[in-house]
């Protein structure tokens, strides 16, 4: 626990060691605003709620979150630091979950800095904050997978734009595999079971059933177990790939 | 327990490329091993498995009584190592960078101040502790990754190359810091610079493609050297041909070879039979026969024609090991 906190702890710091943090938290906040006012409709609906806002966060994840993802573990190889770090007294999965979490974190931090948006919607109306909160938690969730995903991906190569490319392709598939687009593509061969599979896994069908204000165990099951298997496999990545 | 280090039979395969050959070898403490060998040799991928950063393909290594593979964070909590390259965070300070690995190596309190003071002082980093790791040139680079592999003193010191791309100045200095620390720990340095092998080291070990060749002091190496204990004297150019025929006639000797006249005196090399040491004979003869000697010196050898003999050619048989 002490292992993971220290690593994380330096993780975040890193991230404002360079313009990173404030351009990825800038461009987070002006995008999340842009879609929910000129794209969502925000004042035009006239509900006092939070839909607009919400429903774009698995778009704008998919582009952001890989863009955090991306250095974990990409940067440690190419300048050779991941010698350093897995030669100190830590465990792989103690440095796996230390970098997953402040990554998250940080995330985290983006997505409270949203905070005049909820204020405004109080401010305008009556809204549902029941609803807020759990679109709020389903949107931290869901970054996290996105997140674990990029962070595992990011394990396989020394080189940040491919982690990054590949990260945001896997991201798409996964937020749109309950799509026609994807979908198509395997129900002509594939058994039916594993359509279905692939149906489950989308996450906008669980990230909608969340910000509908229900917060269902199996949508928190679904990214929690995602989260885990992604890290899993993280370590594993680290493990194979850290001598090459 | 004086054996610090442990390998039996530590073997690393890359594909269907070896790069270590069933290594055994024992460091234990107070001593400064040099690690030698030309570059591919096996020399990095060693010591990245006495570390735990690899897994042995087979064999163990083991330190300070702990298998490195089966209890890491134990083995690697008394090891400092300063990986090849000296990677560090570069976005990070020297103070916040030595802050971080007293943190993750557990130093708390005075102990810890005490730690991260005395090594920045010992590594003289005072002065950029809050610029950039990024920003700093390649001496002070080195030298917050020397710091960064001493500041838990560790039991099991480790520094691949850690004098590659110093100026002499700073190449004194780190030698000089690894000899102080050198008395209560086993230190492993690799290397190609054979000067520092015979500046710092007790014991060097030579290895080629994977296998240890020589095991032995600088000195045992040294002998191995046409040139040990070999003499120069240098004559006056007029009784040149009369000293050759002389210096043959002794017993001891091996090669008599004559350099080039100068300025009226003339050089002879003369290499020992045996490898002992033949000055005083050779002092002795030419005292007898009654030839001025303007000067006399004995040669140590070049370790680096014993390292190309040693490490060149695979036909040639493994040497045995010398034991100091």
């Amino acid at each position: 626990m002490r292992n993971i906190a220290i690593i994380a702890k330096r993780e975040f710091k890193g991230y404002f060691a360079t313009p990173l943090a404030l351009v990825f938290i800038v461009i987070f906040l002006a995008l999340t605003g842009a879609f929910a006012f000129y794209v969502g409709g925000f004042f035009s609906r006239g509900y006092a709620d939070l839909t607009p806002f919400f429903s774009y966060h698995p778009w704008l994840f998919l582009l952001l979150v890989p863009a955090i993802g991306m250095r974990l573990w990409a940067e440690e190889r190419k300048s050779g630091t991941i010698e350093l770090l897995m030669t100190l007294p830590v465990s792989t999965l103690d440095a796996v979950l230390g970098k997953f979490l402040a990554a998250w974190a940080f995330c985290g931090l983006a997505l409270a800095l949203t905070f005049p948006m909820w204020i405004t919607v109080n401010v305008l109306g009556d809204p549902d904050n029941g609803i807020i909160v759990a679109s709020y938690i389903g949107s931290f969730v869901m970054a996290g997978a996105f997140l674990s995903i990029s962070a595992c991906i990011s394990a396989l190569t020394k080189n940040q734009v491919i982690a990054f490319i590949i990260a945001a392709t896997v991201c798409f598939l996964f937020t749109m595999s309950g799509a026609q687009l994807v979908l198509n593509f395997f129900q002509g061969w594939a058994p039916e079971v594993l359509v279905d599979a692939l149906r489950s896994m989308s996450f906008l069908t669980h990230f909608q059933a969340v910000t509908q204000g229900v917060i269902d165990v199996k949508d928190v099951v679904f990214f929690g177990s995602l989260i885990v298997l992604w890290l899993f496999l993280n370590v594993i990545a680290v493990e194979i790939n850290k001598g090459r | 327990m004086a054996e610090m280090i442990a390998l039996s039979r530590l073997t690393k395969r890359f594909g269907p490329l070896t790069a270590v050959d069933g290594i055994d070898m024992k460091v234990s403490r107070g001593e400064v091993l040099g690690f030698l060998g030309p570059n591919g040799a096996g020399k990095s991928t060693t010591m990245k498995m006495v570390t735990g950063f690899l897994a042995p393909t087979s064999g163990t290594a083991m330190v300070d009584g702990m298998d490195v593979t089966v209890d890491p964070v134990k083995a690697k909590q008394r090891i400092g190592y300063l990986p090849e390259g000296a990677p560090c965070y570069g976005d990070m300070t020297p103070r916040s960078f030595l802050n971080f690995i007293a943190d993750v190596r557990m130093l708390s309190g005075k102990e810890r101040d005490k730690a991260i003071d005395e090594t920045i002082e010992r590594v003289e980093i005072a002065g950029v502790l809050d610029q950039p790791i990024e920003t700093l040139s390649k001496g002070f680079k080195r030298r917050v990754g020397l710091a960064q592999a001493i500041l838990h003193n560790p039991p099991v010191l480790i520094l691949d190359e850690p004098t590659d791309g110093l100026d002499p100045n700073q190449k004194h200095q780190v030698r000089t810091l690894i000899q102080e620390m050198a008395s209560d720990k086993a230190v492993v340095i690799s290397t190609h610079i054979l000067e520092e092998v015979e500046a710092v080291c007790s014991r060097a070990v030579v290895i080629a493609r994977g296998k240890i060749l020589a095991d032995g002091t600088p000195e045992d190496l040294l002998k191995r050297s046409p040139l040990h204990n070999a003499v120069h004297v240098r004559v006056a150019a007029a009784a040149a041909s009369a000293v050759a025929g002389d210096l043959k006639t002794l017993a001891v000797v091996g090669e008599v070879t004559q350099g080039e006249s100068r300025e009226g005196y003339c050089e002879f090399s003369v290499t020992s039979k045996t490898g002992a040491p033949i000055a005083p004979d050779v002092a002795a003869l030419l005292k007898d026969k009654g030839h001025p000697v303007s000067d006399l010196k004995t040669e140590k050898g070049a370790l680096d024609a014993v390292f190309r003999d040693i490490t060149r050619g695979p036909a040639k048989k493994p040497a045995e090991a010398q034991n100091a």
